[in-house]
C-alpha cells in the first residue's frame, strides 16, 4: 500500500498538503522546511522543482523558483539531497514541476531515482492526457509512483471522471480556474466543491489555489478530504531568518 | 488555390489529431486551460472554412490589408546573386508586416465563438500592433502583454497600441522579454478562461495555434503561386526563403510548397554574436527537444532543462524556441536551416536599401543575408519573403550607420 493510500486510510478530512519550493529560501534550507513541516502538523509535502516558465503558477512561486535556481538547485542537486530523506521524513513526499526539466534529466531515470530516494507521486500539470496514457503512465507506474491530476470547475463531468480514474494517491481540485497564489470567492468553490462531493470519485480530493490561512482551508475541508497551500506559505517564509520557526508559527495558525 | 480540409491529411501542411508534427507538437498545457485549447481545437477548422468566415476574411485581407501583396523581380538584387530574386512584399501590408493576416483571422474566429475580449503577446510589437488595429476595426477590448525590456527597447509600437486603444500590460516575470510576456498572456488566460480570447502571433504554443496561425499566414505562398505563374509560367520556384524566430512568416510563405519536394525550403534563424557566442538565437543549432509554451519542439535550454534567454539584433527573432512545424522541418531534412549574425543582418539590410530602395525590417534582413550563403544557379527562381519593413528599426539603423562611419 502507497504512502499516500495509507494516510487517507487513516485520514479523510483535514488533511493538509503544503508546497515549499525545493533549495528555497536557501539551497540547504529544503530537508529542514520539510522536517519543520511533519513536525507541526502536515500530513502531506508536495516539493515544487523549481523551473524558469512555471505557466501554471503565479509570480509568488515563480519568483520563489527563480530564487531556488539562483541558489543553485537542479534535479540532480535535490535528489542528492532526497538521500537523507527517509526515514526522517516519514509522512508521504510528492514532487511537484513541469515537463521540459523531467524531460532533460530523462523522464525513466527521474522516475527511478525519485523512487529510490522515497518520494511517493508526482504531479506534472503540463503532462497532457494522451501522452500520458500512451507513454509516460506506464513508466510512472512501472516505478510504483502515484500521479495526481488536476481538475477545475471548468473540466466537463465526463473528463473529471477520466481524471480521476488516471490518478492515484488523490486528485487535486484546483479551486478556480486560475494560476497559483490568486484570492478566490470561496462560495463559488463551495458549489464546485459539493459537486465533486456528488460524483462517488475513486480518489480522495485536495484543493489547491487561493487556500492562505484558517478560514480559507476550513472551507475547503468541509467539501473535501483536505487542502493545498503554496503560495501563502512561501510568502511566510521568504523574509524570515528562522525558516523552522516560521514554518511552526505558519501551521499552527492554520491547524488551531 | 483556397486550402480545404482534405489538406489536412497531408503529412507537413498538418499535424495529426494530436497535434504533432512527426514528433513535435501536441498540447501540454495544464488543465485549467484545457477548455478554451478544446473549444478551439473542436472548432477552429470549422469556422475558418465556413463561406461567410472566408467571405469577410477574404474581403479584409484585400480592402483593409492591402492584399495581394507584391510579389517584386528585385533586378539589381538578381543581378548581385547572379539569380532570379522574386521579394514577396508582406512589408507592404496595412501595420508593416505579415503578422496582420493573423491577427485578422483570429479576431474574426474569436468573435464567432463569442468572445469579447483579445489579449496578445508581443516581442517586438509587431503582432501587438496588428492586433490591437484589428481590435480597434472591431471595437473589441485588447490588453497586450510585453516583457518590461522590451516596452523600453520598442517605444513606437508600443505608441502605436496606446494610439489603438489596447492596454499594454508589462510583464515584469523572468526575463522581462518575450519568454516571459507569452507566459504572463497565458497566465491571464487561465485567469479570465470565459471571455477572453488568446491571440499567439506565431506558430508556436499548444496544438491548435502552430496550425492555425499557419493557415492563416499561408495567403503568403498562396499569393506567391500565382504570382510566381503570371511572371514565369511556372507555380513553382526553385528556392523560398525566409527568416524563423518563432517562424509565422516562414510557414505562411513555405506552406503551399511543403508537399513539393523540388522547392527547397530555407529558414534562416538569427545567430546574435554567432552560434557559440553565447549570445544567439539560433534555435536548431543550439537548442534540444523540450516543452515550451505548450509544445514539444526544440528549445534552447541549459542542461538541467531551464529555458535560456536568447539572443538577437531583431526582437521579433529573439525566442528560444520555434514552432514545432519547423522543429519537423530541420529534423525530417525538409527544411534548409542557416542562420545569420547581427552584422551580416545589418549589411544585408543596407544593401537591400542601397539596390531596390526598400528598407527591409531586421527580421527580414536575416533572410536576405541567406542569399551569400548558397549557391544560386542563374536560371533558379529564388522567392524571399519580406516580412516586414524597417521602420520600426530606424533607431538600430541610424546608430549602426553612425558606428561604421
Amino acid at each position: 500500500m502507497s504512502r499516500l493510500e495509507k494516510l487517507f486510510q487513516q485520514k479523510k478530512e483535514r488533511v493538509l498538503n503544503v508546497y515549499c519550493t525545493a533549495g528555497f529560501p536557501e539551497l540547504s534550507s529544503t530537508l529542514q522546511v520539510m522536517q519543520s513541516l511533519q513536525a507541526n502538523g502536515a500530513d502531506i509535502i508536495e516539493l515544487g522543482m523549481p523551473y524558469s516558465d512555471p505557466l501554471a503558477d503565479g509570480p509568488v512561486i515563480q519568483e520563489s523558483s527563480g530564487k531556488a535556481l539562483h541558489n543553485g538547485m537542479t534535479i540532480e542537486v535535490l535528489f542528492q539531497q532526497l538521500q537523507s530523506l527517509r526515514p526522517s521524513i516519514h509522512i508521504p513526499v510528492i514532487l511537484m514541476g513541469y515537463m521540459n526539466p523531467v524531460l532533460q534529466y530523462g523522464f525513466e531515470k527521474f522516475c527511478a531515482d525519485a523512487a529510490a530516494v522515497g518520494v511517493d507521486g508526482l504531479i506534472l500539470p503540463d503532462l497532457p492526457q494522451y501522452e500520458f496514457e500512451t507513454e509516460y503512465g506506464s513508466i510512472i507506474k512501472k516505478f510504483g509512483l502515484d500521479f495526481i491530476f488536476l481538475v477545475t470547475p471548468e473540466t466537463s463531468e465526463e473528463r473529471i471522471k477520466q481524471l480521476d480514474e488516471l490518478s492515484t494517491g488523490f486528485l487535486y481540485a484546483v479551486s478556480s480556474s486560475s494560476t497559483t497564489g490568486k484570492d478566490k470567492d470561496f462560495t463559488a468553490v463551495e458549489k464546485y466543491l459539493q459537486r465533486l462531493q456528488s460524483m462517488q470519485l475513486k480518489n480522495p480530493v485536495l484543493v489547491g489555489f487561493g487556500i492562505k490561512d484558517k478560514s480559507t482551508f476550513e472551507a475547503a475541508c468541509r467539501h473535501a478530504n483536505g487542502a493545498i497551500i503554496g503560495s501563502a506559505f512561501i510568502q511566510a517564509i521568504e523574509p524570515s531568518s528562522d525558516v523552522v520557526q516560521t514554518t511552526k508559527t505558519f501551521l499552527e495558525k492554520i491547524l488551531s | 488555390m483556397m486550402i480545404t480540409k482534405e489538406m489536412k491529411e497531408m503529412a507537413f501542411t498538418s499535424p495529426n489529431e494530436q497535434g504533432y508534427y512527426g514528433k513535435f507538437g501536441g498540447a501540454y498545457i495544464p488543465e485549467m486551460l484545457h477548455r478554451n485549447v478544446e473549444e478551439l481545437r473542436l472548432n477552429y477548422l470549422n469556422i475558418m472554412y465556413e463561406a461567410s468566415f472566408q467571405k469577410e476574411f477574404q474581403q479584409l485581407l484585400k480592402d483593409y490589408v492591402g492584399r495581394p501583396t507584391p510579389l517584386f523581380l528585385a533586378e539589381r538584387l538578381s543581378k548581385t546573386f547572379n539569380t532570379q530574386i522574386y521579394l514577396k512584399r508582406e512589408d507592404l501590408n496595412h501595420t508593416g508586416a505579415h503578422k496582420i493576416n493573423n491577427a485578422i483571422g483570429q479576431v474574426l474566429l474569436a468573435q464567432r465563438l463569442g468572445k469579447k475580449r483579445i489579449i496578445a503577446e508581443t516581442g517586438a510589437g509587431q503582432h501587438g500592433v496588428a492586433t490591437a488595429t484589428v481590435c480597434a476595426l472591431k471595437g473589441i477590448e485588447c490588453v497586450v502583454y510585453m516583457g518590461e525590456k522590451d516596452i523600453e527597447r520598442q517605444a513606437p509600437n508600443v505608441a502605436r497600441m496606446k494610439m489603438l486603444g489596447a492596454k499594454v500590460v508589462p510583464a515584469t516575470s523572468g526575463s522581462k522579454t518575450l519568454k516571459d510576456a507569452t507566459n504572463e498572456a497565458i497566465r491571464a488566460w487561465i485567469n479570465d478562461p470565459l471571455d477572453t480570447h488568446y491571440i499567439i502571433g506565431s506558430v508556436v504554443g499548444p496544438h491548435p495555434y502552430p496550425d492555425m496561425v499557419a493557415r492563416f499566414q499561408s495567403v503568403i505562398s498562396e499569393e506567391t503561386r500565382w504570382q510566381l505563374k503570371e511572371k514565369t509560367g511556372s507555380e513553382l520556384p526553385t528556392h523560398v526563403i525566409a527568416c524563423v524566430g518563432g517562424g509565422s512568416n516562414a510557414a505562411g510563405a513555405f506552406y503551399h510548397f511543403l508537399e513539393e519536394k523540388e522547392v527547397q525550403l530555407v529558414a534562416v534563424e538569427a545567430a546574435g554574436h554567432g552560434i557559440s557566442s553565447g549570445l544567439s538565437a539560433a534555435t536548431t543549432q543550439l537548442g534540444k527537444p523540450g516543452v515550451l509554451h505548450g509544445s514539444k519542439s526544440l528549445v534552447m535550454q541549459t542542461e538541467d532543462g531551464q529555458v535560456v534567454e536568447p539572443h538577437s539584433i531583431s526582437a521579433g527573432l529573439d525566442y528560444p524556441g520555434i514552432g514545432p512545424l519547423h522543429a519537423h522541418l530541420f529534423e525530417s531534412g525538409r527544411g534548409l536551416f542557416l542562420s545569420a549574425t547581427d552584422e551580416e543582418a545589418l549589411d544585408a539590410a543596407f544593401e537591400l536599401s542601397k539596390l531596390e530602395g526598400i528598407i527591409p525590417a531586421l527580421e527580414s534582413a536575416h533572410a536576405l543575408s541567406a542569399l551569400k550563403q548558397i549557391q544560386f544557379k542563374e536560371s533558379d527562381v529564388v522567392v524571399l519573403c519580406l516580412s516586414g519593413r524597417g521602420d520600426k528599426d530606424l533607431a538600430t539603423y541610424m546608430n549602426e550607420l553612425e558606428r561604421r562611419g
